[in-house]
């Protein structure tokens, strides 16, 4: 898919009116149509090689990709240098910061950084605790959390001013995105969350991994009675597992992750676990289309990442579209490709 | 304590009544503590309030209380300080993902607002980043003069 203002590789689309970024995100969301946004593992390793050739995986198939933040509290290559390299590549890209392990000092400047670069996308994340990952010993910041970055990346945008009050001379143009998780307790408080986001500024929001459809059905039906469904964009978060083993992990050893055992038992009766896997996730998918809400998917897939084209082809979810992808370059603009191609 | 403060967020209401009443007479001081200096006049309630707080809430002294917000519950006892609502890390028993032995601070406060006359709103508005450089500081005086001022205009 190709927009009619496509700009070459490394630059933003022209932001229309009643939008405030100039990303491919914001553009399929607001025309209505259900969109599918990823997740990309940063690697841990300084080569840019190792960025584009899990990208690609992607090519086509979603409209665009998160770049996680250090998640799971373990180090890999930062989301902002994840960004940097994509976004030159013409990749639309969701800047995932968390606020473990910077201040407000931090995040303002690589938001500022990010948006310089073509980063059309931010989503807001609290962080998971140190504690969860490979350097238990560090000290958490969380100066921010989530709330409070929204609020405070909006004033960047809109009142183009730090937190401070001090002027920018030039507004980061971002798409903010928040997170949700209906799969954990205090459920009932859980809505009352999504409206306090809403209200911080979150515009879109991604989802916890959903496997337990009636849970969810009962989230948006709150969500829907509070109108929150008009004012943000809802994307609830799906996933291959890979087994029945691995799902139990997950339920044990990962927080905030809800898997009922229904969908455990289905995956021990299956003769090809990881198949029966990604079968649970299409059926999740077309499950959660059909809810009144729903805008489109976040699909991860980590470490599973080369069945995030056949998850989408099966749903059919895209229909007969085809979303961007860096070969578009190629028909548009030959010669700028070439060059790209010539610094691989 | 744990155990006391878990006890704060049960009688929530009670707490929150004894805490308006407090603010009202902090308030109607406020001549007294104009002639003796606020400065002075801090000093003097920091003596009581931190000890008082610490004991009912496990107060960590932030200076800036949303207690009224939450539950009566202190949201600095969370591990990520989260002031605006759980993490999507909480456990499906609902203890805490960093610390399992604890009930979720979230949890604790839902519950706690729920018996308060205007917990539900209460806990719905949003709380702007820490002031760090005010750590320690008293915020019962600080909401008593913001009293004060909003009367004043």
């Amino acid at each position: 898919m190709r927009f009619e203002d496509e700009p070459a590789a490394g630059e933003n689309l022209p932001i229309l009116p009643g939008h405030v970024s100039p990303g491919r995100l914001e553009r399929v969301l607001r025309a209505g149509v259900f969109a599918v946004t990823t997740e990309i593992a940063p690697p841990d390793s300084a080569d840019p090689l190792e960025v584009y050739d899990r990208a690609s995986a992607f090519d086509g198939y979603v409209d665009a990709i998160n770049a996680t933040d250090g998640s799971g509290a373990h180090c890999h290559m930062s989301s902002v240098s994840m960004c940097a390299l994509l976004t030159r590549r013409g990749y639309s890209t969701v800047m995932q910061v968390s606020c473990r392990d910077k201040n407000r000092i931090a995040i303002q400047g690589d938001v500022l950084g990010g948006s310089a670069m073509g980063v059309s996308n931010i989503l807001c994340l609290t962080g998971d605790g140190v504690q969860s990952g490979d350097h238990p010993e560090a000290k958490p910041v969380f100066d921010m959390d989530c709330m409070t970055s929204l609020e405070m990346l909006r004033g960047m945008r809109d009142e183009s001013r730090f937190l401070s009050g001090r002027k920018l001379t030039h507004p980061p143009q971002v798409f903010l995105g928040a997170a949700i998780n209906p799969f954990a307790p205090p459920y009932d408080f859980r809505p009352l969350r999504l409206a306090k986001k809403v209200a911080a500024g979150a515009q879109f929001v991604q989802g916890q991994y959903c496997f337990d459809i009636e849970m969810f059905k009962e989230y948006m039906s709150r969500v829907r009675d509070m109108g929150l469904h008009e004012k943000v964009f809802i994307l609830p978060g799906v996933g291959p597992l890979a087994s029945a083993k691995s799902a139990e992990w997950i339920r044990s050893n990962v927080a905030g992750v809800h898997i009922p055992d229904a969908v455990i038992k289905r995956l021990k009766g299956a003769e090809n676990q990881a198949q029966e896997g990604t079968n649970v996730c299409i059926d999740m998918i077309n499950q959660v289309r059909e809810i009144e809400g729903v805008a489109g998917v976040h699909i991860m897939a980590y470490r599973q990442e080369h069945r995030v084209s056949e998850i989408v082809e099966k749903t059919g979810v895209l229909g007969d579209r085809r979303p961007w992808e860096p070969r578009i370059y190629q028909d548009t603009f030959g010669q700028a490709e070439q060059t790209a191609d010539s610094k691989k | 304590m744990y155990r006391v403060r878990l006890w704060s967020a049960r009688h929530s209401s009670l707490l929150h009544t004894l805490y308006s009443a407090m603010e009202k007479a902090l308030v109607a001081l406020h001549p007294v503590f104009v002639k003796i200096g606020y400065t002075r006049a801090e000093r003097w309630i920091s003596v009581i309030e931190k000890p008082v707080k610490g004991f009912l809430f496990d107060s960590k002294s932030c200076g800036q209380c949303t207690l009224g917000s939450t539950g009566m519950t202190c949201p600095m006892n969370c591990p990520k300080t989260l002031r605006n609502g759980p993490c999507g890390g909480v456990r499906g028993d609902g203890s805490c993902e960093i610390k399992p032995d604890m009930t979720c601070i979230w949890v604790t406060a839902w519950e706690g607002s729920q018996r308060m006359a205007d917990g539900e709103q209460a806990i719905q508005i949003i709380q702007g980043p820490v002031d760090a450089s005010l750590q320690g500081s008293s915020a019962w005086l600080r909401e008593a003069r913001q009293t004060i001022d909003q009367r004043a205009g």
